[in-house]
């Protein structure tokens, strides 16, 4: 398996495909069932946002090995209308899509570094990376 | 290209029909077999169908244009064909056939009319060669609609099969939930679920999630919803099969499930409601 590779994130079925290949490279890495869970729910998350929000996009994944230490980045990356308060949409409950407004917050609680980037009109790219 | 109105080529359709009707039916039985999945006789008369509406088409319209309305029964005859073939497994190269091997004998036809003025009759098949192109293209089109349509009823078939709601005891029902719970299938499970509450009359519904790898906003926000919904029927819901690793997830989530009864698997699940409804179940004491 390649350690960097990036995938398309535009239907739901992506969705299905983006979840599999982390629960892969998450096992490859070493992470206990606890860790894959955390990793594959989060991406789960931030590739619905891609595509419900976002307008479709892309994900990469990437193994790390830094040191001694093993970890798995994934950056979701969209061309979408952004997000004009990031702050607000962090909030647990803020949606404005009909949704439980939990993701983008869960994913943040179930990753060890959280980044986001948005410009309204531009799009966003969530990153989030996970430790053994 | 001069648009001319009116073309030699429904002429030589008129003139020829037979000999061009036989022609055609050899290119198409030596070409894709067709005989061996719809007889000849049947073949035959699809040919001889085509043939009149491609004159009559050819005589009212002289742009060719095949979306037009002079084309219409042309355009309805090849529907028909391609969803047919298409319901046979016939691949789109093989539906496109049925127009595309007409070429030849309308060919050979035109050669033996006009082949003295060159330039006549490389006008006349270039012309017959875009309206063959064209309809054959319509063909491919309805043939690809036909697959799509027949591919989505398997697939809502699946969903139904793969959803069955069970009666685990005297109003007490159980739904097991196997795989990816996106938005189409859990619509049918919350539907299936509902309907069988009614019939039912059942006061329990168990939904048992253990087949389910991912958990995330959206499944937990349908499940909500289901039992929700649920109770609105007059029945509680118990959600088992909520493994470890996924319990710690929901609550970094912030998903709240607490208003739900939760158990880790579903004998615990169906224990609690044997209790609820009133029943009892022992080993039976030997006097
Ligand atoms: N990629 C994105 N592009 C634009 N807006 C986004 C993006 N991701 C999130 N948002 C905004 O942030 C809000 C909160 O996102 P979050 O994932 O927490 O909730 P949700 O998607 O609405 O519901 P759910 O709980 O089902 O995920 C969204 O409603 C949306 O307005
Ligand atoms: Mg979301």
């Amino acid at each position: 398996m390649p350690d960097d590779e990036t995938l398309p994130v535009r239907s739901s079925n992506d969705i299905v495909v983006v979840r599999q290949v982390v629960r892969m490279r998450a096992v490859e890495i070493g992470f206990n069932l606890v860790e894959q869970t955390k990793i594959v729910t989060a991406a789960s998350e931030l590739a619905r946002n891609t595509i419900d929000h976002g307008g479709g996009g892309s994900a990469r994944l990437q193994s790390l090995r830094n040191g001694g230490r093993a970890g798995l980045r994934l950056t979701f990356e969209d061309k979408g209308p952004g997000i004009p308060d990031i702050e607000l949409a962090l909030k647990d409950g803020y949606t404005t899509g009909g949704g439980l407004g939990l993701g983008l917050s869960g994913a943040r609680r179930l990753s060890n570094e959280f980044e986001i980037q948005s410009r309204p009109g531009e799009g966003t790219r969530v990153t989030i990376t996970r430790w053994k | 290209m001069a648009i001319r109105g009116r073309s030699r080529l429904s002429d030589v359709v008129s003139k020829h029909e037979a000999a061009i009707l036989t022609d055609w039916i050899k290119e198409q039985l030596a070409a894709v077999k067709a005989a061996d999945r719809i007889g000849e006789a049947e073949l035959r008369t699809e040919c001889a169908r085509f043939l009149t509406l491609l004159k009559v088409a050819l005589r009212s319209d002289g742009s060719h244009d095949v979306s037009s309305a002079a084309w219409s029964e042309t355009r309805e005859l090849l529907g028909e064909l391609s969803r047919s073939r298409a319901r046979a497994g016939y691949s789109p190269s093989e539906t496109a056939a049925f127009v595309l091997s007409l070429k030849r004998p309308l060919f050979d036809r035109l050669r033996g009319e006009i082949g003295g003025d060159a330039d006549a009759l490389a006008d006349e098949v270039w012309q017959t060669t875009l309206v063959l192109d064209r309809l054959a293209l319509f063909t491919t089109e309805l043939h690809q609609k036909s697959r799509d349509e027949i591919i989505l009823r398997q697939q809502q078939d699946m969903l139904e099969l793969s959803t069955p709601v069970v009666q685990l005891w005297e109003s007490i029902l159980a739904l097991p939930l196997i795989g990816t719970l996106d938005s189409a299938r859990t619509q049918v499970v919350m539907e299936n679920l509902l309907q069988r509450i009614v019939e039912t009359g059942a006061s329990i519904a168990i939904i048992d999630i253990t087949g389910v790898p991912t958990v995330d906003t959206l499944v937990a926000q349908h499940l909500l919803k289901t039992v929700a919904a649920a109770r609105l029927m007059g029945a509680d819901c118990i959600i088992s099969g909520i493994r470890p690793q996924i319990a710690q997830t929901i609550v970094h989530l912030g998903v709240e499930l607490s208003s739900v009864i939760t158990k880790a698997t579903l004998a615990d699940a169906f224990v609690i409601a044997l209790q609820r409804t009133g029943a009892t179940i022992g080993r039976a004491t030997k006097a």
